[in-house]
């Protein structure tokens, strides 16, 4: 038993040292944090396929709530159980939780630190080439081109422009999927 | 009602019907916080926005230990906290469990074929909100182009160059 308990207390510390490192570098929102998952968990640690990140990306924006514990439960979950999502989400949050506090009790002014400002002023546009990075990068992995790439164009579109929300979206794109796949078939 | 259980449900509540993430969820919990129950004012939602940007972690997690600690002290932004993860956390867990065990159904394959391209697009136009209010001057751009080119093209560490803009930022602003 303990050779078999061992292991998973050095996964679950592992887990949460993981999350805990993502969740400090999430700068500006949830969406942030999609780069470091991509490098932390399917290029270093390999817990998750290189296949299966977009599938997770795309569960992630099913489920309400904010994509950075959704995708935490998701990689926690596959790699230790309900035990291993409750620690990746415990992880992800914790520096969150402890800037905010240290805000709100007015020991920090961290936002109103002129070297923060000029710091943020500069990751700002950094994060934003990080969100696109791996995204085009899996895109391309997914091998979506030719017509297929109307997709995320009209999904773009449909986003920014129009102010759509996601929930719609993922549900339209997952029936249509669904009647493509079912249409195939009867065309052979 | 109680007040701990009021921001606890409340919070719970936001976790729930909000779709598509931080930014997404924030009129909802505007609605929740300013209007329906007057926790905070208008002002100090646009202020709390401003500082969930600019601190770790997620925005919508930011506004609720936020809003949390400023109306119940720290076991009520434990409780925001908690709220607004756990609906998540619920439905993720379900997905998760389907996902590991009909991945290689026909069915769910088709729905993920329509599901790849269409995420793609929707983290694109996530890109392009948070850009919004992002590009300020030339060297923005710069700092966009050259971040865009290393990690897309070397794969170079996200959290390098995010340290890395940080310290052009300080010296370039």
């Amino acid at each position: 038993m303990e050779s078999k308990e061992e292991p998973r207390i050095k996964k679950l510390w592992e887990l949460f040292l993981v999350f805990f490192k993502i969740g400090t570098f999430t700068i500006g929102g949830g969406y942030a944090m999609v780069p470091l998952i991509e490098k932390e968990i399917v290029d270093v640690k390999k817990w998750i396929e290189k296949e299966e990140f977009l599938d997770m990306l795309a569960m992630a924006q099913s489920s309400p709530g904010p994509i950075a514990v959704n995708v935490s439960v998701f990689v926690g979950y596959k790699t230790a159980g309900l035990l291993g999502s409750i620690i990746a989400v415990f992880g992800a949050i914790f520096m969150a939780f402890v800037t905010i506090i240290l805000v709100a009790i007015g020991l920090s002014n961290i936002q109103d630190n002129i070297m923060v400002e000029k710091a943020f002023k500069a990751i700002k546009p950094a994060v934003v080439a990080l969100i696109a990075a791996p995204v085009l990068r899996m895109g391309k992995r997914a091998g979506i081109k030719g017509l297929g790439l109307l997709i995320p164009i009209i999904v773009v579109v449909l986003v920014a422009l129009f102010n759509v929300n996601s929930a719609y979206i993922i549900l339209v794109a997952a029936i249509l999927g669904i009647m493509y796949g079912k249409w195939k078939k009867v065309e052979k | 009602m109680n007040i701990m259980l009021n921001l606890f449900t409340t919070f719970f509540k936001i976790g729930l019907f909000s779709f598509g993430g931080g930014y997404a969820m924030l009129p909802l919990i505007k609605q929740e916080v300013v209007v329906d129950n007057a926790w905070i004012t208008a002002s100090d939602f646009t202020n709390l926005i401003a500082i969930s940007q600019g601190t770790p972690g997620p925005i919508a997690i930011n506004s609720a230990t936020y809003i949390g600690y400023k109306v119940a002290g720290i076991w009520g932004s434990v409780l925001t906290t908690a709220g607004i993860c756990l609906p998540s956390f619920i439905i993720m867990i379900i997905f998760t469990k389907f996902f590991v065990k009909f991945r290689n159904n026909d069915l769910m394959e088709d729905a993920f074929k329509g599901l790849r391209p269409t995420v793609v697009g929707l983290m694109a136009a996530a890109a392009i909100l948070v850009g919004q209010g992002s590009f300020i001057d030339y060297k923005s751009y710069l700092i966009f182009s050259a971040v865009f080119i290393l990690n897309f093209l070397f794969e170079t560490d996200p959290i390098l160059l995010t340290i890395f803009s940080g310290v052009l930022g300080i010296l370039l602003y």
